[in-house]
């Protein structure tokens, strides 16, 4: 059985000048201790996606369609009380920013412990000596000192680690990291994804892994979608999309990566922005942006074409025009 | 934390300084306390004789030198009117006022902490809107019209509430209070409920607006992703964030309640501090001015003083401010 397997998620934000719609027909799945990342631009509802899975989509968004099916039971059907339960202990999250996640009045050690007491009966000093064995396991030095310091003692990097040991805490068979190390210096972000790859790895946790660089995506998942203004563009095996990418977007993304550039040349990225909410185009979103836009594009959706083993919504998708028409378009310049 | 400390001590003597030498210069500008002290009858050459003798034809420092000195022993002249060091009289009515300000400032939290809360929590409940909607209403009638239409109401009409004085009082530790006696409690509410009307709705909105920001905040959200339950979120992790800043305003209005203390206390008779600041400025006796603003001043700091050393308490970004995140 699939760990999570969404299928057909719509989330709806309501809205004064009617309801703008935030996912559509959003699915993909994950094997027990999998990893998966969603990649995409700013805007692209890689969030909302993540926060759909726990139920916990800011106002005035709501679930409006689809199925969050997590060890076989839908997350959408459940009691809040329900809910409740599966949160921080059955699926975890992590957060952006860690400045911003943690709350700034409350310690470390009483920020950890709660969600320990929340979810089953454990003493205090149980509960302590649990989070200090986590403190010691994504690296901290002296976690009995961190134990007891505010968030605004430690440096970001410490904090995220405080966030990811609250996510190991309970046995969670699932972690939800939505741009774990955007927010963080450059110089340690590589040393945070590695620990959070390699204590999921450990535990056999799965892990949805959520972020707008498509290079950190190619290093540690096995699968990966990509997301264009509320919809999956192209999902799967992660070697097929980064070699293979079908999609003029997921393309456009590849083209846009630092290591394609020649010394010296601009970055090519892909020209037009993400559209906002209440202007999706009609028909295929990406169309204004596309290089390939023919004229069914802009009047009607792509509906998903297999290819190998990928998963395509494009019109032009398996036929000759497809290849890597942005980056070449570029180099011209 | 003592860093802290001290350095709200000087602050502390620096307003006091301040207050002192404004409180010292209104003096002049107060109408001729010879006037007041020997009448009309004294001829123009006695009137400069007697200036002389009472040092008030001396260069301003050299009587505020005079009068700061004084001022630290405790001396704040003689009232006039009464005869007696204007200190003492003053802190003779001291208890009576600050009974109220503490009857106030209990109302203003035993109400406005709740209602504000759930009504961030629960922004669309038919009775929180109302209870909002009036707290606009309130806030735009002037006190003395909520004190003359409550006392006109529940003194005159229905005859439930006394509406002047103090009632009966007690004597405890030499101060003479009335919040111990049902007869003393029943004078207090409806120049509390009064007085509170200007604070109670500013409150009552200000912690809403401060909630509902902090229930949109990212720490809230995750802690919702923890699976807490909704009381540990609401009363813990977002109340503490939400009292942050309602604990500076708190600070900040005790001056403005001091100020209305002075017509809560006129219109219901009430012998404070207040009410015999008023009388005093009608009878343009000096020393008591000065005394009154010096003690109020001294009141306004120390409460200050408190607030402040309560959010260092609660706000551990405050308290541990020397200390800087540590690296990796
Ligand atoms: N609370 C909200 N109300 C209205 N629109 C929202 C809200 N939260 C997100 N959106 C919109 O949903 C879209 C997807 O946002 P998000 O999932 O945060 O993107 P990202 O892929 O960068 O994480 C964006 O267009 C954003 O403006
Ligand atoms: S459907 Fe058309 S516009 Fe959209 S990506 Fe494919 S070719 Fe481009
Ligand atoms: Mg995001």
């Amino acid at each position: 059985m699939a760990l999570l397997e969404v299928r057909n998620l719509d989330v709806t934000f309501a809205s004064w000048g009617g309801n703008l719609v935030a996912l559509r027909d959003v699915s993909f799945s994950l094997e027990p201790g999998e990893r998966l990342g969603i990649v995409g631009e700013s805007g692209a509802g890689k969030s909302v996606a993540a926060f759909a899975i726990l139920n916990l989509i800011s106002r005035p968004g709501y679930i409006s369609g689809g199925e969050i099916l997590f060890e076989g039971q839908d997350l959408t059907q459940l009691s809040p009380q329900e809910m409740r339960s599966i949160r921080g202990n059955r699926i975890s999250m992590i957060f952006q920013d860690p400045m911003m996640t943690l709350n700034p009045v409350l310690t470390v050690g009483v920020q950890m412990t709660e969600v320990l007491h929340a979810h089953r009966e454990i003493s205090a000093e149980e509960a302590r000596s649990r989070a200090l064995q986590t403190l010691t396991r994504v690296h901290i030095s002296s976690p009995e000192k961190r134990f007891d310091q505010y968030p605004h003692e430690l440096s970001g990097g410490m904090r995220q680690r405080v966030v990811i040991a609250t996510a190991l805490l309970t046995e969670s068979s699932l972690i939800i990291a939505d741009e774990p190390t955007t927010a963080l210096d450059v110089t340690i972000q590589a040393e945070i994804m590695d620990l959070l790859l390699e204590l999921c790895e450990l535990n056999n946790v799965g892990l949805i892994l959520i972020t707008h660089d498509l290079s950190v995506i190619s290093q540690v998942s096995q699968h990966a979608i990509v997301m264009y203004a509320g919809r999956v563009v192209e999902a799967g095996p992660i070697w097929e999309i980064v070699n293979n990418a079908q999609h003029p977007y997921t393309q456009g993304l590849i083209g846009a990566l630092p290591q394609q550039t020649t010394p010296g040349k601009r970055l090519n990225q892909i020209r037009g922005v993400m559209p906002s909410l209440s202007n999706i185009p009609e028909g295929c979103a990406f169309n204004p942006r596309c290089q390939l836009v023919m004229e069914v594009c802009r009047t009607s959706v792509p509906t998903y074409t297999n290819i190998g083993s990928t998963r395509v919504a494009c019109h032009a998708a398996g036929s000759a025009q497809t290849g890597n028409p942005l980056s070449l378009e570029h180099n011209k310049t | 934390m003592f860093a802290f400390f001290s350095r709200r001590l000087v602050q502390a003597v620096l307003v006091m300084l301040v207050i002192s030498v404004i409180a010292f210069s209104i003096q002049d500008n107060l109408g001729d306390p010879l006037r007041e002290l020997v009448g009309q009858s004294v001829s123009e050459a006695e009137r400069q004789s007697l200036r002389n003798q009472m040092g008030l034809n001396d260069p301003f420092f050299v009587q505020y030198w005079r009068f700061f000195k004084k001022a630290l022993l405790g001396d704040l002249g003689t009232s006039y009117f009464f005869k007696r060091p204007a200190l003492d009289v003053i802190l003779d009515k001291l208890p009576a006022t600050l009974e109220l300000v503490f009857g106030t400032t209990l109302i203003v939290i035993l109400f406005s902490v709740p209602i504000g809360v759930f009504a961030a929590i629960y922004p669309k409940q038919w009775f929180l809107r109302l209870v909002m909607g009036m707290s606009i209403i309130g806030i735009s009638i002037p006190v003395f019209l909520t004190a003359i239409m409550s006392i006109y109401i529940f003194s005159v009409e229905l005859g439930w509430l006394p509406s002047f004085g103090r009632g009966e009082t007690v004597e405890l530790y030499g101060w003479t209070v009335g919040f111990l006696t049902r007869d003393g409690l029943m004078h207090l509410i409806l120049p509390c409920t009064a007085l509170s009307s200007i604070m109670l709705p500013l409150f009552i909105r200000l912690i809403r607006a401060e909630m509902m920001e902090v229930l949109e905040s990212e720490y809230i959200r995750f802690a919702w992703a923890k699976g807490l339950t909704r009381r540990r979120i609401w009363f813990l992790h977002a109340l503490k964030n939400t009292l942050l800043p309602v604990i500076t305003v708190g600070g900040l209005q005790i001056g403005t309640l001091i100020a209305f203390t002075i017509l809560t206390e006129t219109v219901f008779q009430w012998p404070g501090m207040g009410f015999l600041f008023l009388e005093a400025v009608n009878r343009v006796d000096t020393p008591l001015i000065v005394a009154y603003l010096i003690v109020v001043g001294l009141i306004f700091v120390i409460a200050n003083t408190i607030v402040d050393l309560i959010y260092g308490l609660v706000n551990p970004t405050v308290r541990l401010a020397r200390s800087h995140p540590e690296g990796e």
